[in-house]
C-alpha cells in the first residue's frame, strides 16, 4: 500500500435488456473508508468511466431502505447472493465481483424482476382471509411462546436470496423455493390463518411445491434474516404427511369432501376408468 | 398448484429408497460379509438367498420393480438440480451434490454388477457363489470398481437415510437434524466395515 491513492476495483456483469446476452465490465474507485456496494455504485453512476478510461453507461440496480429490510439490493457478491447495502467494501477480496441474480429474468445490469416470488405466495394462499360481509369480531388469541418463533418467519422480505441460493430452484423445475414455504408455516401458526390450513397444505402439495426441496439446506444458511427455514420445511413436511392421509380417508377438512375436487383429483391420477365405474 | 401427483411420487421415491432397497442392501451386505467366515459359510448363505420360496416374485416386487422407480426417477431428480457446491460449500449442500453423483453412479455399477452375476445366472452361464466372486473381484480393477461401488451405495443409503427423516417429518428441529447427522454416520461406518470387509474376504 502507501503513498499511491487506495482504490477498489469491481468486476460487474452487465446486460442491456432480458433477451440480450450479458458482458462483463471494470472498474476502478478512489477507496473511501467504511464505503460499500452501494456506495461504490451510486461513483460509478457519478462518473462512469470503466478501467480502460472509457465512457460508459451507469451501471444499474435497485434498492430501498438502505438497511438490510427491504430485499430489493439482493445481487450476487463474489459467488453469494447477498443485499448490496450492507455488503462492506473493506470485507470483500478483490477485485470485487457484481452479478444479477440470474434464478430471475434480469430487467437490466443488476437489476432482476422478482415477480414470480410474489405469485408464488399467491398459490399458496400466504395470507390470512378475514373479508366477510359483516364484522366477524376479534379472532383467537396467538399463545405468546408460538408468537416468539412465528416473528422469526415474518421477517422475510421476499429477498429471493435463498431462491438463488438454492440448488433446486432454477429453470429446469418450477419449485418455488423456500421462503414462500416458509410463510405457508407462518400463516398456519396464526389461530385465524389456521383455520384454512388444508388448503395452503393442499396447495404447496402441488407442482413445484414442497417436494421438491432436495434439502441442500443452502437457504438457511443464506438467509439475511436467519430465518429457519429447513426447520419451516421439515415442519410442513409432517403436516403434509398427515394431511395426506387426511385427504385419502376424509375428514372435516378433506380436500375430497367436495366431489369437484374428488373427481378433479381421480382424473389427475389417471384413475379416470375408477372414476367412470364408480359414479354409473 | 392443486395437481399433487409429482408430490405423491416423490414421496414414493422417497419411501422406496428405505424400505426395501435400503433393508434390501443392508441384507445383501450382512449376506455377503458371511465371505469372511470361508467358502462353505457364504456358499451356505447365498444358497439359502437363491433358494427362498417364490424367490423371483421377492426379486421382482422387492428389489427390480422398486429401484428402477427409484433409479429412473433418481436420475430426472438428480438432472434437475443446478448444483453449485463451489460458492455455497457448505457440508449439507455437499451432501446433496454427493447424493446425486453416487446415484448416478449406482446406476452405472449396479447394472453391471447384475449383469454380471444375476443374470449370468438366469442364462445359465454361471452360479452365484464363493467362486464366481473371487473370479469377479481378482482383477483389481473390477475390485476398485467395487469398493467404490459399495461406497457409493452404503454413503447413498446413510444420507438418504437423512433426508427420508426430514421428507416424512420425522426429524423437524435444527438439533434433532444435527443427531440425525450422527446416526446415518454412524450407519454409513458400520455398513461401509460390513461391504468392505466382504469384498477383502474374496481376495
Ligand atoms: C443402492 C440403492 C439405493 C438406495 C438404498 C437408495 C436410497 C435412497 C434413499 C433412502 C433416499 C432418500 C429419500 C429422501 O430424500 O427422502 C434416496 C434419495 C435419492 N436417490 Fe437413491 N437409493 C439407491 C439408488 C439410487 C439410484 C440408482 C439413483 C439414481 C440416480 C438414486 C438417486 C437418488 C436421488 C437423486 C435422491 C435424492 C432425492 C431427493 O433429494 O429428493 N438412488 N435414495
Ligand atoms: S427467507 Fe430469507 S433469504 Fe428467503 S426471501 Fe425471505 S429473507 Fe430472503
Ligand atoms: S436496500 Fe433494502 S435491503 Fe438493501
Amino acid at each position: 500500500m502507501g503513498e499511491a491513492a487506495k482504490t477498489v476495483i469491481f468486476e460487474i456483469e452487465r446486460q442491456n435488456s432480458t433477451d440480450e446476452s450479458s458482458y462483463w465490465e471494470k472498474f476502478e474507485l478512489p477507496y473511501r473508508a467504511n464505503m460499500n456496494v452501494i456506495s461504490a455504485l451510486m461513483e460509478i453512476r457519478r462518473n462512469p468511466v470503466n478501467m480502460d478510461g472509457k465512457k460508459t453507461t451507469p451501471v444499474n440496480w435497485d434498492m430501498n431502505c438502505l438497511e438490510e429490510v427491504c430485499g430489493a439490493c439482493s445481487m450476487v457478491i463474489n459467488g453469494k447472493a447477498r443485499q448490496s447495502c450492507t455488503a462492506l467494501v473493506d470485507q470483500l477480496e478483490q477485485p470485487i465481483r457484481l452479478q444479477p441474480m440470474r434464478t430471475f429474468p434480469v430487467v437490466r445490469d443488476l437489476i432482476v424482476d422478482r415477480s414470480r416470488m410474489f405469485d408464488s405466495l399467491k398459490k399458496v394462499k400466504a395470507w390470512v382471509p378475514i373479508d366477510g360481509t359483516h364484522d366477524l369480531g376479534e379472532g383467537p388469541r396467538m399463545p405468546e411462546r408460538k408468537r416468539q418463533w412465528a416473528y422469526e418467519l415474518s421477517k422475510c422480505m421476499t429477498c429471493g436470496v435463498c431462491l438463488e441460493a438454492c440448488p433446486n430452484v432454477n429453470d429446469k423445475s418450477d419449485f418455488i423455493g423456500a421462503a414462500p414455504l416458509s410463510q405457508v408455516r407462518l400463516m398456519n401458526a396464526h389461530p385465524t390463518g389456521a383455520m384454512n390450513r388444508d388448503e395452503r397444505l393442499n396447495a404447496i402439495m402441488g407442482e413445484g411445491g414442497l417436494a421438491d426441496c432436495g434439502n441442500s439446506q443452502n437457504c438457511v444458511e443464506s438467509c439475511p434474516k436467519g430465518i429457519p427455514l429447513t426447520t419451516s420445511i421439515a415442519a410442513l413436511n409432517r403436516d403434509v404427511s398427515i394431511q395426506m392421509f387426511r385427504n385419502f380417508f376424509g375428514s372435516d377438512q378433506s380436500f375430497f369432501v367436495s366431489a369437484e375436487n374428488t373427481q378433479a383429483w381421480l382424473k389427475q391420477m389417471s384413475f379416470a376408468p375408477v372414476f367412470a365405474i364408480l359414479t354409473k | 398448484m392443486d395437481n399433487n401427483r409429482e408430490f405423491l411420487m416423490r414421496r414414493l421415491h422417497s419411501l422406496l429408497g428405505v424400505i426395501p432397497i435400503g433393508l434390501f442392501l443392508t441384507q445383501h451386505l450382512i449376506v455377503n460379509h458371511f465371505a469372511t467366515q470361508g467358502v462353505e459359510a457364504f456358499n451356505q448363505a447365498a444358497h439359502f438367498m437363491a433358494n427362498l420360496p417364490f424367490v423371483i416374485f421377492l426379486e421382482i416386487f422387492v428389489i427390480y420393480l422398486p429401484l428402477m422407480y427409484h433409479a429412473f426417477y433418481g436420475l430426472y431428480i438428480a438432472f434437475t438440480a443446478k448444483n453449485n457446491p463451489g460458492h455455497y460449500s457448505y457440508m449439507r449442500n455437499m451432501l446433496f451434490v454427493a447424493q446425486r453423483y453416487t446415484g448416478v453412479f449406482l446406476v452405472v455399477f449396479i447394472a453391471w454388477h447384475i449383469f454380471e452375476t444375476r443374470f449370468q445366472v438366469a442364462i445359465g452361464a454361471g452360479e452365484a457363489d464363493f467362486n464366481m466372486m473371487e473370479n469377479i473381484l481378482s482383477n483389481p480393477l473390477m475390485f476398485a470398481f467395487y469398493v467404490v461401488g459399495v461406497l457409493s451405495a452404503t454413503f447413498h443409503f446413510a444420507n438418504g437415510l437423512w433426508s427420508f427423516f426430514v421428507t416424512w417429518g420425522i426429524t423437524v428441529s435444527a438439533k434433532a437434524q444435527r443427531y440425525s447427522t450422527y446416526f446415518t454416520l454412524l450407519v454409513f461406518i458400520v455398513l461401509s466395515i460390513i461391504g468392505i470387509r466382504a469384498l477383502f474376504a474374496f481376495v
